[in-house]
């Protein structure tokens, strides 16, 4: 791995490891915690959904249905069926998956709008579905009393054991998707980016690629969806509509696309803004939302993690 | 180089490849023997950038026969020429700009290596073990082109002649049998001209037969074993530089006006 | 009560059909309008409906104003909306990527939803029909005035636009630009004006749109979204970028929806026209009527 990312990994282990110290202690900042568990739940979605956009060069405005389908299977299997929830976390997988495969062969197929479009469709799909099928998800008012986790035997259900097994999850993927970004297969999507004809040329399957990162950054935001129910006990399919499909692609894109870093530091922005510090805009999130996307499109094309360096160079100077 | 002996190694049949209205090959056929020089030349506009991608498989033909070693290939995907071993590098640059030199060369190296997406996300041993020969290789074929100092920068930053010689590393990794370059010397000056010559020789002594489309002419004298002239997207003349340089329809199609006569 | 027939029904069913199709017809004229002079995807297109409801809203029941006045002020105030939009963010990100000019017309879409909460909160308006709530009766389905109302514009729609493209200066070289944008530069064609009087267009359609629909189905701040969705599905249906394909595709969409609700299942009513846009796509994407060649003509 290179430097930069190892200084940056171990820098966020830091932060990780202090942050319930201090917010357990602090009682103004107490519920934090709750709070950074959803950003690490969202943080799984949008690595996936950077390394499409950002390195895939595909957009998807249903991702909020992979992560609806990962919750919906965890919790069906595990209230109706009795499943054990970490199975049942492993069938999502499997189903969401599959489910990103058959979608995604014909899908990826398609170029810019018609691709944002198709996703677009197929995640309102999915939410139709879940309104739909009462007998199966429980139809709008969706279903309760879903289990939490337990790891042989021992409870997850605190906040702190939740935080550390969902941060520690965010850790894993985040390793592995840096691994695959420096290896021949983010080499080949980074060339697809910069000359498609010349990746031809040099024998990229660049087809093959789009549809495994596209399924890749399904079964992310399928195991975020289970993590998702196990958390906060039910299920209602308002969790899983259009415009959290938007809202993660705006995380990843206010972050910067192009860089994986830039997605989590997106999506810890977002999160906190939508769960805390927009409180004061309440119903009006919406309008802060669209302007700041609108402003870090128009203006910061690479997202807010291209401050970092122009910061730490401002730094250096003194 | 006796070219008669060896054996055919692209044999290219009635070609034919249009854009809407343009004929940009018109029945084109011709023979590669193997680990030879074959130089194309013709005007601008000729068809030789087209024949090139047909071959390549960047884009389809309308009608003819491509052979590889026997193995016919007009119409398959570029992918898997590439893996038939041919490869190319392009008249406008077409280098990854914003991945390092290094990485370039690495992509060339995509089809010989085969470490999938689970191998790579946990870095087991056998994808380190192959993602160190990538890189070794790849330094090599660097080195090889004599870019090795240059492996960390980005290759958008390069100047133009170094890209082009990247492109030919790139396209060297891949290990093919052969090697089509579109304008290599395009940009380059004199002395870069000496390297290249040199450079497409070394190409030559691994075995690796090598079509090279270029305007520059003492170049293609020097170097080539043999020469097709290409106007309007046919074959005007074939045969040893020498015949070339005195077949009066050649003159009169294109050296006579675009090239000094007592240059060559 | 009278008795309702099925033969009835099947009118209503089709009545109803035609006039949410209508709807579905104007938008994806909006999304071809646009997409034909700047090959961008208007994400935004169904807010113009929305806003067109809502802004009629305002002038009819809180202004008061005389149904036609209120009417031609909501058209201008959503074309000058349109206008803006394109000025302050398509017209500065020239050269920029199809994923960048997807997500500014996001952005924006999200933008206009956020102020039409801001201006008018979560719930849904509605302001009187055009000509009376009496409804007519026609083989035992009871028609309500305004879906006329709505098929006389979707008409007068059809018949200013033709004009407007076969006519005009302005839409000759639209048309122009929809070629081949380079040579209508060459000849002198303003492509920047072109592009700014397409949102402008486009604006206004969806404004009519969302005018008249507002009476039958209401208008809330989201809605947007979905209309957008499914007269891109009609755009796609009748080939993007074909003018009288997305007519027809949108009527024949609506028609469908109505059906499926009024026979099968009304839960489903929108994954079916969902689920045709997804098998177009995949099956042929020059849309039904285009023919597969072709898929890039801009034919009016
Ligand atoms: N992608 C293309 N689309 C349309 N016309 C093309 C394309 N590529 C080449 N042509 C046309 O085909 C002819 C041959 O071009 P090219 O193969 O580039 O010639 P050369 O490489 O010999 O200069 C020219 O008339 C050129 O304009
Ligand atoms: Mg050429």
């Amino acid at each position: 791995m290179r430097s930069s990312n190892r200084k940056a990994l171990l820098g966020l282990t830091l932060f990780l490891i202090l942050f319930p110290v201090v917010a357990m202690n602090v009682t103004a900042i107490g519920h934090y915690l709750d709070i950074m568990i959803f950003v690490g739940i969202y943080c799984l979605i949008n690595m996936g959904l950077s390394l499409l956009m950002g390195y895939a060069g595909q957009i998807s405005l249903g991702h909020a249905a992979f992560f609806g389908l990962g919750a919906y299977t965890s919790g069906i299997l595990c209230t109706k069926f009795s499943m054990s929830p970490w199975l049942a976390m492993v069938a999502g997988v499997g189903i969401t998956g599959l489910v990103a495969y058959i979608v995604g062969v014909p899908s990826l197929k398609l170029k810019g709008h018609y691709l944002a479009m198709a996703t677009l469709g197929f995640g309102v799909i999915v939410q139709i579905f879940f309104n739909e099928e009462v007998s199966l998800t429980g139809g709008p008012s969706g279903f309760s009393d879903i289990p939490g986790l337990s790891i042989l035997g021992f409870s997850l259900d605190n906040d702190l054991c939740y935080y550390i097994l969902v941060w520690f999850l965010v850790l894993l993927t985040l390793i592995f998707s840096l691994n695959v970004i420096h290896s021949r297969i983010g080499r080949a999507l980074r060339s697809l980016h910069d000359s498609e004809v010349a990746a031809d040329a040099m024998g990229v399957e660049t087809s093959r690629y789009k549809i495994i990162i596209f399924v890749l950054s399904g079964v992310y935001a399928s195991i975020a969806g289970s993590l998702y129910t196990h958390y906060v006990g039910f299920l209602s399919p308002s969790s899983f509509d259009f415009f959290l499909s938007i809202k993660l692609v705006m995380m990843v894109v206010v972050g910067g696309m192009h860089n994986i870093w830039g997605a989590l530091l997106g999506t810890w922005l977002l999160t906190f803004l939508g769960y805390e510090w927009l409180h004061v805009f309440r119903d009006f999130d919406i309008l802060v939302y669209g302007a700041i996307l609108l402003g870090v499109v128009m203006f910061l094309p690479d997202g807010l993690v291209a401050l970092v360096p122009r910061m730490s160079r401002v730094w250096k100077r003194g | 180089m006796n070219t008669e002996s060896s054996p055919v190694f692209l044999h290219v049949e009635n070609l034919e490849k249009s854009f809407g209205g343009v004929q940009a090959l018109k029945g084109l056929s011709f023979k590669v023997p193997q680990g030879i020089i074959k130089a194309i030349i013709g005007p601008n506009g000729a068809g030789k950038t087209t024949l090139f991608n047909v071959i390549t498989g960047i884009l389809p033909p309308n009608g003819g026969a491509i052979a590889l070693n026997g193995i016919s290939i007009e119409g398959r995907k570029a992918r898997e020429i590439a893996r038939l071993g041919v490869s190319r590098t392009f008249q406008n640059v077409e280098v990854f700009g914003r991945m390092t030199v290094l990485e370039n060369v690495m992509v060339g190296r995509h089809i010989q290596s085969r470490a999938g997406i689970i191998s790579t996300g946990f870095r087991l041993p056998g994808m380190r073990r192959e993602e160190r020969q990538i890189r070794e290789n790849a330094m090599q074929h660097l080195t090889f082109v004599g870019l090795e100092n240059r492996a960390t920068e980005l290759a958008g930053n390069l100047p133009l002649g170094e890209q082009k010689l990247l492109e030919v590393a790139r396209a060297l990794a891949t290990d093919p049998k052969m090697l089509l370059l579109d304008e290599p010397a395009g940009g380059l000056n004199t002395r870069e001209t000496e390297g290249l010559a040199a450079l497409i020789h070394r190409i030559l002594e691994q075995g690796i037969t090598v079509v090279l489309v270029e305007h520059d002419m003492n170049l293609v004298m020097d170097i080539s074993d043999e020469i097709m002239v290409m106007n309007f997207g046919e074959k005007i003349a074939e045969g040893k530089p020498k015949q070339i340089k005195n077949d009066p329809l050649v003159i009169e199609a294109y050296l006579g006006e675009e090239v000094d006569y007592s240059d060559l | 009560m009278t008795k309702i027939t099925l033969t009835g029904q099947l009118i209503q069913y089709l009545f109803t059909g035609v006039t949410v199709g209508s709807i579905y017809a104007m938008v994806a004229v909006g999304f071809n309008i646009i997409y034909n002079v700047t090959d961008i995807i208007n994400f935004a297109q169904g807010e113009f409906v929305m806003l067109g409801g809502l802004i009629m809203v305002f002038f009819t029941v809180t202004a008061k104003l005389p149904l036609p006045l209120a009417f031609v002020l909501t058209v201008a105030a959503v074309t000058g909306v349109g206008v803006l939009m394109e000025r302050f963010t398509i017209n500065p990100l020239k050269n920029a990527s199809v994923l960048t000019m997807i997500i500014v017309t996001i952005a924006v879409s999200i933008l206009f939803k956020g102020i039409a909460m801001f201006v008018w909160g979560k719930d849904p308006y509605i302001f009187p029909p055009f000509s009376g709530s009496k409804p007519l009766f026609f083989y035992g389905a009871a028609i309500q005035t305004q879906a006329l109302w709505v098929l006389f514009m979707t008409a007068v729609m059809v018949v200013l636009m033709t004009i407007f493209y076969k006519k005009t200066r302005y839409g000759k070289a639209m048309l122009a630009c929809a070629d081949n944008p380079e040579a209508a530069r060459l000849v002198g064609i303003k492509v920047n004006i072109m592009i700014l009087i397409s949102f402008a267009l486009s604006a206004a359609i969806g404004a009519v749109a969302g005018a008249v629909i507002t009476p039958i189905s209401l208008m809330e701040y989201d809605r947007g979204a979905l209309l957008a969705l499914k007269g891109f599905g009609a755009a796609v249906l009748g080939g993007l970028g074909s003018f009288y394909g997305a007519v027809v595709a949108g009527i024949f969409l609506g028609i469908i929806e109505s059906m499926c609700a009024g026979l099968v299942s009304s839960g489903y009513k929108d994954a079916v026209a969902l689920i045709l846009l997804l098998l177009v796509l995949y099956v042929r994407p020059s849309g039904l009527f285009g023919n597969v060649e072709a898929s890039k003509i801009k034919e009016f």
